[in-house]
């Protein structure tokens, strides 16, 4: 059985079909990317898988376990962890507190324990900021702790994103085109942290990408999407040279 | 049967003004995603412009009202440029708190010039009455009730047929990319305002024979239109003025038929009602943030 | 200028970053304690006004500060507080076990109130919130049988300990200051524990708090069941100082009063709160003194750039005559809304901020530095 599965997933608004009936599988450790033009339903995978669309039909099994029916915060607690597209970080708050949000899924504390900031809340935050830290260090971060979001620039805020989707401590994680927006260099930052998610940290990636040079350095196998539709799967090589892929992007 | 209708009837004429005044909180609602408090103070203040016209000045009717309706409008813009355009684009919080210290304002402007008495405007249709059978209904119901039909079907041809309100749409939706494609938005925003001030207006005189004026009726009145214009879906101008409608039915039924105090809360509990079946209002469109 | 050195990860967690804080704090408390021997007895009872309006700020602050959920009928949660102590009253209840028994019922009104509240955003849960003040009221009038309609209940002093904590006496004081500070220590500690940053992610971005795992419906369920709680309790020291309760004490004007407290002292701040309450209590006497005392001063200005004594004097009936018209203070009121929004939008909390930063930073401190961003709107029915 695999680690992760989509069997038959659907997702339709009206006539519209944006996910037609995909079906796919992630193995535990591997870096799995899905390409495809605009509109071809990538993000929309991802919205079904954490759940801010409930899928048309299909299932999505993750750890041999049916999460199709489970609700959206759920999803968080079974250690899938994802990123946005258009960044949604806590724009109010600074660095520190987002990414403490996303030790959110540890946290154990009873909100009277936390009213009176017992030793043992004190203990728990300790905990919490002492895996925050690593994270930090492994993104660099270190300069942006106090700093509020909304004072960030953008290249920053996609890292402080991802650090928050590793705070959870997550065992998939689901990038929503890790490099929209970011430049040559940042990217480049990028793709190692990808590759080092995988083998420092041993998290299976999901990934939704449209630049094909990171999507070719880190993916061990590519899935080809158009109009809803799986089109191609096979390593990075073999997708881009596969002719329905080659006619999706080219309109010929 | 006959109360019933009669009932219905007085609901429906209340139901209008109510009506009128929501459609000025969705006009405004639609061209800036402002929600503006003060909008039944506009009210307020247009009829007792309409009451200097015509009573203390002793003009014409029809001239008191227009020149009423233009002062108003002049005034609109005037709040629009003092209040709300210095904070256009802020959190809504902002702006709703800004227009609810603009009708404490106004509120106690009119009651230190006009005094906190009530006032009573005569108009063509203040006696009269139609009668169709054993049914006696009074001109100044129907007057409003046709001039409400009047204008909700100008203003929704206006939005959806014209330029102008469809720079006034898109401004709303988003008011960068609007300025981008060469809307004058300052100037689109600062007509709207001026038109609710104008809707407002007619809503105010047009309510003078069925109620008196006094300096608080625009909060009390305005109370009422703000649930109905979230009863109809906020920033659907035929929502504003069927949750108008619903709201003054309810209420007049509720007070005819059912033990005192229901007349006051029973709107409010319907409005409770149709939120939890249906979060976005009944002619609201139901949209989620994309991801 | 200071700078901190953190060496451990406490220092981020304690309450006071450094002993400056504890130093200053330390003595606000003793000004407050020896602030009713000192005082004139009027300006005790306004100080206790002001606790009690800076609790419920607090309370509506952790709502719609910082998990950003407004409301306008916290004067409801005040009513159910004030009418449930008065009547447990009427039963010999000790008063702490009906401040409790208020303290938990409001709470529990506020987290009913919550589910409905779940589905709706913006302004729907703003009409919403004043629908269910509105219906309280109107319960409250008509329920006769328990809260004596609109007749209104008296309410007892409170007997505490074998004693009699009358509401003038500096006892009901510092029952009432003590109360606001273990509200302000409790929802301190919140704020740094998992569940208030889940407060200010749902505030922030509720997608976003959903896909790290908060569970955003229990959260504000949980923010509304609090920020009732506290607003209760105040209920309770509301009724007490009052000494008598009737339905139209509770009306919209007290909630638009309570928005205005957070939205002067700075919506994101619980000094925000205390500032904001400080000043909205404070306004009455000083408005009555400008009423009283203006008229003269002008007048006095007058004279001394040459008016003559007639001049003088008409020209201080005329202010006397401004100064007393009805609604003046409604007026100044709206004026004073008005011109926060649109000059001090974060508050009288965040022109402090701005006055501490301009000693700090002497002769460094650029205007530009709190300069407002443009901001353009992007539609929020899509959010």
């Amino acid at each position: 059985m695999s680690y992760f599965r989509a069997e038959d997933l659907s997702l339709h608004f009206g006539g519209l079909k944006a996910v037609d009936s995909v079906s796919f599988a992630v193995e535990k450790g591997e870096i799995l990317s899905i390409i495809g033009p605009n509109g071809a339903g990538k993000s929309s995978i991802f919205n079904l898988i954490s759940r801010i669309y409930p899928p048309t039909s299909g299932k999505i099994f993750f750890e041999d376990q049916d999460i199709t029916q489970q609700p959206p915060y759920e999803i968080a607690g079974l250690g899938i962890a994802r990123t946005f597209q258009n960044i949604e970080l806590f724009e109010n708050a600074t660095m520190l507190s987002n990414l403490l949000v996303g030790r959110h899924r540890h946290s154990t504390t009873q909100l009277w324990q936390e009213l009176l900031f017992l030793p043992s809340v004190r203990a728990h935050e300790k905990a919490h900021r002492r895996r925050v830290e690593q994270v930090i260090e492994f993104l660099d971060l270190e300069a942006y702790r106090d700093k509020l979001i909304s004072g960030l620039p953008y290249g920053v805020r996609k890292v402080i994103e991802l650090a928050r989707a590793l705070c959870s401590e997550p065992k998939l994680i689901l990038l929503d085109e890790p490099s929209s927006g970011l430049n040559v260099e940042e990217t480049g930052d990028m793709s190692f942290w990808i590759r080092d998610l995988k083998t420092d940290l041993g998290v299976t990636v999901l990934m939704v990408e449209h630049d094909m040079s990171l999507v070719n350095r880190v993916s061990d196998r590519v899935i080809a999407l158009n109009y809803g539709k799986v089109i191609a799967m096979g390593s990075p090589s073999e997708v881009q040279r596969h002719p329905d892929v080659v006619a999706a992007y080219l309109g010929a | 049967m006959l109360d019933f209708v009669q009932q219905l009837v007085s609901g429906i004429a209340l139901g209008c003004v109510y009506g009128l005044i929501a459609l000025g909180f969705v006009l405004v609602y639609k061209a800036t995603e402002v929600v503006n408090f003060a909008q039944g103070d506009l009210m307020m203040l247009g009829g007792f412009f309409a009451f200097t016209f015509i009573g203390m000045l002793g003009l014409n009717y029809w001239l008191g009202f227009a020149g009423a309706v233009i002062c108003m409008a002049l005034f609109g813009m005037l709040a629009e440029r003092v209040v709300v355009r210095p904070i256009l684009g802020y959190p809504q919080f902002s702006i709703i708190m800004a227009t609810i210290g603009l009708g404490y304002f106004l509120r106690s402007i009119v009651g230190m010039i006009w005094g906190t008495d009530d006032f009573k405007i005569e108009t063509p249709f203040s006696h009269g009455v139609l009668r169709i059978g054993s049914l006696v209904l009074a001109y100044d119901k129907l007057s409003v009730i046709a001039a409400t039909v009047i204008l909700c079907t100008l203003l929704y041809l206006f939005f959806n047929r014209t330029t102008l309100g469809t720079a006034m749409r898109a401004s709303s939706e988003n008011m960068l990319a609007a300025y981008y494609m060469g809307i004058p938005v300052k100037r689109v925003v600062s007509i709207v305002w001026a038109i609710s001030a104008a809707v407002a207006t007619a809503a105010g005189v047009l309510l003078a024979p069925i109620t008196f004026i006094h300096s608080n009726v625009g909060l009390v009145l305005g109370l009422k239109a703000f649930p109905a214009a979230v009863l109809g879906g906020f920033g659907s101008i035929p929502g504003a003025v069927v949750g108008g409608v619903l709201i003054g039915v309810i209420e007049s039924m509720a007070g005819f038929y059912l033990p005192q105090g229901w007349k006051d809360v029973a709107p409010y509990l319907v409005l409770l009602v149709v939120l939890l079946l249906k979060p976005e209002g009944l002619f609201g469109v139901h949209t989620r943030k994309k991801v | 200028m200071r700078f901190l050195f953190k060496t451990d990860y406490e220092d981020d967690i304690r309450l006071f970053p450094h002993s400056g804080y504890v130093v200053s704090y330390g003595v606000l408390l003793a000004i407050l304690a020896i602030a009713p021997f000192v005082l004139s007895s009027y300006l005790v009872s306004q100080l206790v006004f002001v606790c009690i309006y800076a609790t419920v700020g607090v309370g509506l602050m952790i709502l719609t500060g910082f998990t950003g959920q407004a409301s306008l009928g916290h004067a409801a949660f005040l009513a159910i507080g004030a009418y449930t102590a008065a009547y447990l009253q009427q039963f010999n209840v000790p008063f702490p076990v009906y401040f409790l028994a208020a303290g938990l019922l409001t709470g529990v009104v506020g987290a009913l109130v919550g589910f409905p509240a779940l589905r709706l955003q913006g302004i729907y849960l703003v009409i919403a919130t004043i629908s269910f003040a509105f219906i309280v009221e109107e319960v409250l009038a008509r329920w006769e049988s328990v809260t004596h309609g609109n007749e209104g209940m008296r309410v007892k002093t409170i007997q505490l300990l074998g004693t009699t904590v009358s509401r003038d006496s500096p006892g009901f004081y510092f029952l009432c200051l003590g109360f606001l500070i273990l509200t302000i220590l409790g929802t301190l500690n919140l704020l740094r524990s998992p569940t208030g940053r889940a407060f200010v992610a749902i505030r922030d971005s509720e997608t976003a708090a959903r896909s790290m795992g908060v569970n955003v419906s229990l959260y504000k369920v949980k923010s509304f069941a609090i920020s009732a709680a506290i607003t209760g309790f105040a209920g309770v020291l509301f009724a007490h100082k009052l000494s008598f309760i009737s339905p139209e004490m509770f009306t919209l004007q007290l909630s638009i009063e309570f928005i205005i407290v957070i939205l002067i002292g700075g919506t994101f701040s619980l000094h925000g709160a205390v500032l904001g309450a400080i000043f909205l209590v404070m306004i009455d006497p000083f408005l009555t003194y400008l009423k009283d005392d203006m008229p003269g001063i002008i007048a006095g200005i007058a004279a001394t750039f040459g008016a003559g004594k007639d001049t003088a004097m008409r020209i201080k009936d005329s202010a006397a005559a401004i100064a007393s018209a009805n609604g003046l203070k409604g007026a100044i009121y709206g004026l004073i809304i008005v011109l926060f929004v649109l000059f001090e939008p974060l508050g009288l909390y965040g022109r402090w901020l701005k006055i501490k930063l301009f000693f700090q930073l002497f002769p460094l401190y650029k205007r530009a530095t709190f300069k407002r961003q443009k901001i353009y709107v992007k539609s929020e029915r899509n959010r």
